[in-house]
C-alpha cells in the first residue's frame, strides 16, 4: 500500500508538471481558437533565453523579467506577421501556421543561444523531504511540491483573469467568433498579443521548472507531447481542466508503467496516456471540462 | 546569432576550399549541430574537424590535404541517408563516412558496401559488425557495445572482490527503449546466467525526460548497482531522479553515451560520484595543446565554446580523427604515398590499422585511447574500456589500466550474430586467409 501511495503521489506531481505545459495550449485555444503546436518550442525558447541571459552575467531574477519582455515581443511579432493576415481563416490553416512557427522558434532559439545543454539552478533542492521519508517511508521531492504550488497559483490567477476581468471576457468573445467580436469593437490584434504574451509567460514558467529539473536543452520541446493527452482529457478550453487532466495522466501513466509495464516489456508510459485519451475521446469528445459543441443543422 | 554567422562562414569557406583542390582527400561529415543531440554531435564532429585541421596545418598526410563538408542530419535517420547520398560522390568521392548515429548507420549499412565506402561506427552501431568477413565496409572501432557491457560486468565484479562475488547480487539495466538500449541484452543475460546475479531490465521511453516510475521500481527492488544505458536528456534526468528517490549515485554505472560533461553538469550535485564507461582517459595531452596552439591559435578552431576543448565528446572526435588519418596513412603505405586514396583503399587501411603505444606517443596522445590493431577478422581492434568518475567539476579515471571483459565470449556472440546476418542477406563471408 505504501508503495502504491508513492507511485500515485509521484504520478500526481509529475502530472502537474505536464499541466504547466498544457496550460499554454489552453490559453491560446480558449482565446483565439488556434491549436498552438508551437507551445513546446515556446517553452524551449523561453527557458533558453532566460538561462542564456543568466549565463551572460545577469542575475536570474533579472533574466526572468527580461525574458518575459522577449516573449511579449515574440507575441507581437507573431500577431503582426503571422496571425493578422489570417484573420477569419479556417482553423486548420492557423494550425498549420503554428507547425511552421514551431520549427522557426526552435531554429531561432538555437541560432541565438547555441545548442549546448545548460544547467539551471533555481535554488530549490530536488531531494526527498526527510520528514516524509523518515515517518512514512515515502520519497517526495521538495522541488515537485514547490512546482505544484506554483501551478496552483498560476491556475487560480488565470481562472480569475478569464472570468473576472474585462480583458478575460473579451478573450472569450474573440474565441467564439472573430468577426462578431470585431463588430462590437473588441480590438482583435491587442487581444491576440495579450493571449500569446500570457501563453509566453506560462511557457517561461514551465520551461524554468522543467529546465531546472533536467537541464535546459532541446528535449524540452518534447514535453509538449505529454501535454496533448492532458488536453484531450481536461478539455481544450478549460484552465482547471488542464490541471485535472494532468493529474489523471500523470497518475495513470505511472501506475500503468509500474503495475502493467512488467507484463508487456515495460516502457509503456510513452504511449499509455494516448491510449487513455483515445478511450476518453470516444466517451466524451469535449473532455472533462471542455465546452460542449452544439450546432444547429 | 554568432553561431548562425559562423555556420554560414564555415559553409562558405568549406565550399570554396572543396572546389579549389581536386587532389585532396575528401571526408563527408553527416553531422548534427542542432536538435536534441547537438551537444554530442557538435563536440564529436568539432573534435574530428580540429584534428583534421591540425593534420593539414602540419602538411597533410604525406602532403595530401584533407577536405571535408558537413551536412546537418539533426540525428534523423532519413536525413542522414540523404546527406550520405548527397556527399558520397563529391570532390572525387568519399574516402569514408562516420554518421555518429545508430539509425543512420543502419540506414546506410548496405549502401556503403555497394558504394565501397568504409563506415566507422566508433562506440555504437551493430556489435556483430566487428566480424569483417561479413561486414567488410563497417568498422565499430575501439570497442563495441557488447565489449563495453562485458567490461562493465568485469569492473563491477572487481569492485566486489571478484566476478564470483556477483552471485546473488541485483543489477538493474535501465535502458533507453530503442535498439541502442537493447543492444547489450545478450551480454548481460549471458553473464547473469553464468555468474548468478539477478538482472532487472527497465525501459525508459524516448526521450527519457520523465523517469519517476522507473526509479520508484528501482527504489523498491533495492539493487546493488544500476547500469544506465542512456542518451541525451535521459542521462541528467536519471541522475536527478535517482537523487529525488534517495538512490546513491555512486552505485550507478553509465554507458559511454551517458558519460559526458553535458550529461552531468545539468544534474548538478546529483551527479557527484557518478561513474561511467569511456574509451578515452580524461585529462590533458600534448596533442590537445598542439591543437590549441596551431589550430585555435590560427583562428581555425571548430569549437564555439573553447572550454569544451578536451571534453569527453571533443576528445572522442579527436580520437576518431586519429583513426581516420592513420587508416589513410596506412592505405598510402600500400597504394602509394602522397596519393589520394579511394574508398576501397581506405577500407584496406582501416582493416590493417596498427595504432600502438609508440604511435600514440608520437602523436602526443599516449593513454588517451587504447592501442588499436584491426584485422580482416576483427574490425573492432581493441575491446578495452576505462571507468571515469565525475567529481563535481571534471571527470577522473578510476581504473588505472584498460579494462577488458570476456573477449572470447563476446567474439563467439559476434560470429553468431554476423553469421545470422550473412544468412539473412545471402552474403558469402570472406575468407580472411586470402586477404592481403
Amino acid at each position: 500500500m505504501q508503495f502504491f501511495l508513492e507511485v500515485l503521489l509521484g504520478g500526481l506531481l509529475t502530472g502537474i508538471m505536464y499541466s504547466m505545459v498544457a496550460l499554454g495550449f489552453v490559453l491560446i485555444y480558449k482565446a483565439s481558437g488556434v491549436f498552438n503546436f508551437a507551445q513546446g518550442a515556446m517553452v524551449f525558447f523561453a527557458a533558453l533565453t532566460a538561462v542564456g541571459l543568466h549565463d551572460l552575467g545577469l542575475s536570474l531574477w533579472l533574466a526572468i523579467p527580461l525574458t518575459m519582455l522577449v516573449m511579449i515581443v515574440l507575441a507581437m511579432a507573431i500577431e503582426k506577421i503571422v496571425l493578422r493576415p489570417l484573420v477569419n481563416q479556417p482553423e486548420i490553416t492557423l494550425f498549420m501556421v503554428t507547425i511552421g512557427l514551431t520549427f522557426f522558434i526552435e531554429g531561432l532559439a538555437q541560432a541565438i543561444w547555441g545548442a549546448s545543454v545548460r544547467k539551471l539552478e533555481m535554488g530549490i533542492d530536488d531531494v526527498p523531504l526527510e520528514y516524509l521519508l523518515d515517518t512514512l517511508g515515502i520519497a517526495i521531492s521538495q522541488f515537485d511540491l514547490v512546482a505544484a504550488g506554483i501551478a496552483f497559483v498560476l491556475v487560480a490567477g488565470l481562472a480569475m483573469f478569464f472570468s473576472k476581468t474585462k480583458v478575460g471576457r473579451a478573450l472569450r468573445a474573440v474565441a467564439d467568433d472573430h468577426q462578431a467580436a470585431l463588430s462590437i469593437g473588441i480590438p482583435l490584434q491587442q487581444i491576440w498579443v495579450i493571449v500569446w504574451g500570457v501563453a509566453g509567460f506560462v511557457a517561461l514558467v514551465a520551461g524554468l521548472l522543467w529546465g531546472a529539473r533536467n537541464g535546459v536543452q532541446f528535449a524540452l520541446t518534447f514535453v509538449a507531447l505529454k501535454a496533448l493527452p492532458v488536453l484531450i482529457l481536461g478539455g481544450f478550453t478549460s484552465v482547471p481542466g488542464a490541471i485535472v487532466g494532468g493529474l489523471i495522466i500523470g497518475a495513470s501513466e505511472k501506475i500503468a508503467e509500474v503495475y502493467l509495464g512488467p507484463y508487456v516489456g515495460g516502457g509503456i508510459e510513452g504511449w499509455f496516456p494516448y491510449v487513455l485519451a483515445l478511450l476518453f475521446l470516444l466517451a466524451r469528445p469535449e473532455g472533462l471540462f471542455g465546452e460542449k459543441i452544439i450546432r444547429r443543422i | 546569432m554568432k553561431v548562425a554567422l559562423k555556420t554560414l562562414l564555415t559553409v562558405a569557406v568549406l565550399t570554396a576550399g572543396s572546389a579549389a583542390l581536386a587532389e585532396d582527400q575528401f571526408i563527408p561529415l553527416p553531422s548534427y549541430r542542432v536538435g536534441p543531440y547537438a551537444a554530442g554531435g557538435s563536440g564529436f564532429f568539432g573534435g574530428a574537424v580540429d584534428y583534421m585541421s591540425l593534420v593539414n596545418a602540419n602538411g597533410g598526410i604525406n602532403g595530401v590535404k584533407l577536405i571535408w563538408e558537413e551536412c546537418e542530419t539533426e540525428y534523423n535517420a532519413s536525413r542522414g541517408v540523404e546527406c550520405y547520398e548527397r556527399l558520397k560522390s563529391k570532390n572525387g568521392g568519399a574516402s569514408m563516412v562516420e554518421p555518429l548515429s545508430t539509425g543512420i548507420a543502419y540506414g546506410i549499412l548496405d549502401r556503403v558496401a555497394q558504394d565501397k565506402i568504409p563506415m566507422t561506427t566508433l562506440g555504437y552501431g551493430r556489435s556483430d559488425a566487428a566480424d569483417g568477413r561479413v561486414f567488410p565496409y563497417v568498422f565499430p572501432l575501439i570497442t563495441s557495445y557488447w565489449d563495453q557491457a562485458a567490461g562493465m560486468i568485469k569492473y563491477l565484479g572487481e569492485k566486489e572482490g571478484g566476478l564470483a562475488k556477483l552471485k546473488g547480487k541485483k543489477i538493474v539495466h535501465l535502458y533507453h527503449d530503442s535498439a541502442f538500449g537493447k543492444e547489450p541484452f545478450p551480454v548481460f543475460e549471458a553473464y547473469a546466467k553464468e555468474l548468478g546475479f539477478e538482472l532487472i531490465k527497465l525501459a525508459v521511453p524516448h526521450p527519457g525526460n520523465e523517469q519517476q516510475s522507473q526509479w520508484l521500481q528501482i527504489r523498491q527492488a533495492k539493487p546493488d548497482y544500476v547500469i544506465l544505458w542512456g542518451w541525451g536528456v535521459m542521462n541528467p534526468t536519471a541522475l536527478k531522479t535517482a537523487q529525488r528517490n534517495g538512490y546513491p549515485t555512486s552505485k550507478i554505472l553509465g554507458v559511454w553515451w551517458s558519460g559526458s560533461e553535458e550529461d552531468v553538469i545539468p544534474a548538478g550535485d546529483a551527479a557527484k560520484g557518478y561513474s561511467s564507461m569511456t574509451f578515452n582517459t580524461p585529462g590533458n595531452y600534448p596533442l590537445l595543446d598542439e591543437i590549441k596552439k596551431k589550430v585555435y591559435g590560427a583562428g581555425k578552431g571548430n569549437m564555439e565554446d573553447k572550454s569544451r576543448i578536451g571534453s569527453t565528446y571533443h576528445m572522442r572526435g579527436v580520437t576518431a580523427g586519429i583513426l581516420w588519418v592513420e587508416a589513410i596513412r596506412k592505405a598510402q603505405e600500400k597504394f602509394g604515398k602522397g596519393k589520394v586514396m579511394t574508398g576501397e583503399q581506405v577500407r584496406w587501411g582501416f582493416e590493417n590499422l596498427n595504432v600502438d603505444e609508440a604511435k600514440l606517443k608520437a602523436l602526443g596522445a599516449l593513454g588517451m585511447l587504447p592501442p588499436v590493431k584491426t584485422t580482416c577478422l576483427d574490425h573492432e581492434g581493441s575491446g578495452a574500456v576505462k571507468v571515469q568518475q565525475w567529481d563535481g567539476s571534471k571527470w577522473k579515471s578510476i581504473t588505472p589500466n584498460w579494462v577488458v571483459g570476456d573477449r572470447a565470449m563476446i567474439r563467439k556472440m559476434v560470429e553468431e550474430g554476423a553469421a545470422k546476418y550473412a544468412t539473412e542477406k545471402k552474403i558469402t563471408p570472406r575468407d580472411c586467409s586470402k586477404e592481403g
